[in-house]
């Protein structure tokens, strides 16, 4: 079982210090974490996924929120929430293959953003399950490299992780 | 509005947080607030080394219930305060640590005594700040003492920069703390109502009290709801002085060195109540078999303790003294003689094997030190103990009765903490008679601060009881890697002599008949006193459970003789 924690952070320097020598000190079992700004000033958001075999979702919530510098954190696993994964992956493919490879794109809705004569970059976005799924069939072709985001989430409805849309943070 | 430079602004924030007596030691990157000092109302201890200063924070922390603070230059001065802030925080302790920097302009470059003490003492502090502007020197002071202090205490670090002290800029002290608030998790009427269901339909029911008792001031409440439902209390080791150790219900410390028969009785509870504490190992024992037939209520502040080590069926997140105030009125008065009687009689072994009941033929005992200690005193002092075996013997025997009288590391086992905690706990508390318990190994790690000691003209005892071994160390050695003494035998400097040298009067008791005259002798005593103990060499403490062990797998003290 994997949960989803929103965190929101004060944008300072060493706050992603703070969290990351946290889940280590605590030997705390992460499957992504990014981080990136929010509409606020001095607000950033982080998306923590947890593999809650090795590590209770519980104590991680309450262990960030000790951390002066988090504002505030929300479980967002049981609410309805858009999660979003984005992935560069770079394939092998000459002129014989590239229309193949551009129909399975076309497929996963994923867009061809770079083509070479022997390679093509293909750029997907979507929830982990789909990009997978993408993953897995152009492997057999010769994956050159790849790069993901990890995952970004975002509960459906007018409720915000910052408050009641008021933006405040408080 | 006159400018202040930055070292001014520092000693005006500490005089508006309180503070009257600050630990510390100087250094090039802290001079330029060192040479402000002069000016300030503050009186400045010169410990001998920069460990000795937070521990002596700490110690006027744990004794005062207020903030401790210490001030210290950069580089090694920085570094030599990581075990203190460690102490602090294993223990949540608050202290608020002032560290000079190097100048901005060179952070990062490796330059003379420059070490990145917030990144080494992050996972050590309740939280850091690294200053470069004078201007943030007010308001991130008024803040770190407010963290040190609030919920669940802490150490608190400001690492300011040479610059920073020296630039000039308007003195404004913030009048609140610009923070985020927390969502306040209120405690609903149903889970105070189950609480008081539980307790009320429990027969085995055992109160576990620790440290967020006495941060919380929670003592009264704690002696109302034992009274009211007749349920024993069972102490950590930090716990101990928040309920009367001669009070009926109580059971002494539980644990890996706890009363057997309050371990015997956590292992027979139907129902624990945890309140203030945070089932740590050394409390548990093995977690498969801890306390296997009882539903747990946990009373904690720090919602990431709740159900960290032990299941809980039902948390109460809150103040201690607030849960409490709200939970004694919803749970009904009881009778529960049959479980008092059961517990009565496993305290009656426990009383057959006491090595204070038994002919010692003429061997000088740990254990008689320490009852005779109490004795003496009455059970009036502030014990400030070590790490080990004096520790536990001391936990086990001087009988306290009194909230803030024993002051130890609990939760890091910091060994040489009690002679620099001393000397705080006496800042703390002029008037208290106050005596360090502490073995001949850790003593020699801060023995330093004798001279300390004598340079502030404090009034502090000193019982060494002194063994020529680490000695807790060597007891495991005996137990189970069959008498190996692998680095435990340690030689001692005549601990008399040394006091002399450093002009502190001491005497050597190798009698046990000349235990309490001695301890007359340095209570009478105007100034500090050291006392050397030649205590039996291999004597154990007892009961013990090993490590990882099911908690009522204690080994005990042999019934036959000593």
């Amino acid at each position: 079982m994997k949960h989803t924690l929103v965190a929101l952070v004060e944008d300072k320097p060493g706050v992603l210090n703070r969290v990351a020598s946290l889940f280590r000190r605590r030997s705390f079992n992460i499957e992504s974490l990014t981080v990136g700004h929010t509409h606020e000033p001095n607000v950033s958001r982080m998306t923590i996924v947890v593999d809650t075999e090795l590590t209770a979702p519980h104590l991680v919530e309450a262990n960030l929120l000790k951390l002066v510098n988090v504002i505030d954190v929300h479980d967002v696993s049981n609410a309805p929430t858009v999660m979003r994964d984005l992935a560069l992956i770079k394939v092998q493919a000459d002129a014989g293959s590239r229309a193949e490879i551009a129909q399975l794109a076309d497929i996963f809705r994923a867009k061809i953003v770079d083509v070479a004569p022997d390679s093509v970059m293909v750029e997907v976005t979507g929830d982990e399950d789909k990009i997978d799924g993408l993953v897995e069939l152009l492997r057999p072709r010769g994956i050159i490299e790849m790069v993901r985001t990890g995952q970004v989430a975002m509960v459906r409805g007018a409720v915000s992780a910052n408050g009641n849309g008021n933006g405040n943070g408080q | 509005m006159a400018q202040l430079t930055g070292a001014q602004i520092i000693w005006e924030s500490l005089v508006k947080e309180g503070v009257e007596v600050i630990f510390g030691y100087p250094g090039g990157a802290i001079l330029p607030t060192y040479d402000a000092m002069l000016d300030y109302p503050i009186h400045h201890v010169l410990t001998r080394h920069e460990q000795g200063a937070t521990h002596a924070a700490d110690g006027y922390a744990r004794a005062s219930g207020k903030v401790g603070a210490v001030i210290v230059t950069s580089g090694p001065g920085a570094t030599n305060t990581v075990t203190g802030l460690a102490t602090a925080m294993l223990d949540s302790s608050p202290i608020v640590c002032i560290t000079g920097q190097v100048g901005s302009s060179v952070l990062g470059s490796d330059a003379f005594q420059e070490v990145d003490v917030t990144g080494i003492t992050l996972p050590i502090t309740k939280h850091n700040y690294l200053v470069t502007r004078a201007d943030d020197i007010a308001r991130t002071i008024h803040e770190a003492f407010y963290i040190a202090k609030s919920g669940r205490p802490g150490p608190v670090l400001v690492d300011i920069t040479k610059d920073a002290q020296n630039a000039k800029t308007e003195f404004v002290y913030p009048t609140q703390v610009e923070m985020h608030k927390r969502h306040e998790h209120l405690l609903s009427e149903s889970q105070l109502k189950r609480a008081a269901e539980m307790i009320d339909q429990a027969e085995r029911p055992v109160i576990l009290a620790g440290h967020g008792v006495l941060i919380s001031g929670a003592m009264r409440q704690l002696r109302d709801l034992a009274e009211k439902t007749q349920t024993p209390v069972a102490l950590t080791l930090l716990g101990i002085g928040v309920f009367p150790r001669e009070h009926p219900l109580c059971l002494g410390m539980m644990g890996m060195h706890g009363e057997a028969y309050a371990n015997r009785a956590v292992q027979a509870a139907d129902l624990v109540i945890g309140i203030g504490m945070r089932f740590d190992d050394r409390v548990t024992g093995n977690l498969k078999t801890y306390s296997p037939h009882s539903k747990k209520i946990h009373i904690e502040i720090d919602r990431s303790e709740i159900a960290k080590n032990v299941h809980v069926d039902l948390p109460l997140v809150g103040d201690a003294a607030g849960v409490m105030d709200q939970l004694i009125p919803l749970v009904s008065a009881q009778q529960r003689h049959n479980w008092i009687e059961q517990i009565d009689e496993w305290a009656d072994d426990t009383r057959a094997r006491d090595i204070l009941k038994r002919d010692a033929s003429g061997k000088l005992l740990p254990p008689h030190v320490i009852g005779d200690l109490w004795q003496a005193t009455g059970g009036d002092a502030i014990v400030v103990s070590d790490v080990g075996q004096n520790q536990m013997w001391e936990a086990q025997y001087y009988r306290h009765s009194a909230p803030r009288s024993l002051i130890t590391s609990g939760g890091l086992g910091t060994m040489g903490f009690a002679l620099p905690a001393a000397m705080g706990v006496k800042f703390a508390r002029p008037e208290a008679e106050v005596w360090v318990v502490a073995g001949d190994g850790g003593f020699q790690m801060t023995a330093a601060e004798l001279q300390t000691i004598q340079q502030e003209s404090l009034k502090i005892n000193i019982a060494i009881l002194n063994n020529g071994f680490l000695g807790m160390v060597r007891q495991w050695q005996e137990f189970f890697y069959q008498r190996r003494y692998a680095a435990t035998p340690i030689t001692s400097p005549d601990f008399v002599k040394l006091a002399d040298a450093h002009g502190i009067a001491g005497i050597r008791v190798t009698k046990r008949e000349d235990v309490i005259p001695a301890i007359q002798t340095a209570r009478d005593h105007p100034g500090s006193m050291l006392i050397d103990f030649r205590v039996e060499s291999e004597e154990s403490v007892y009961p013990m459970v090993p490590a990882g062990a099911d908690l009522h797998a204690m080994i005990r003290r042999p019934v036959e003789a000593s």
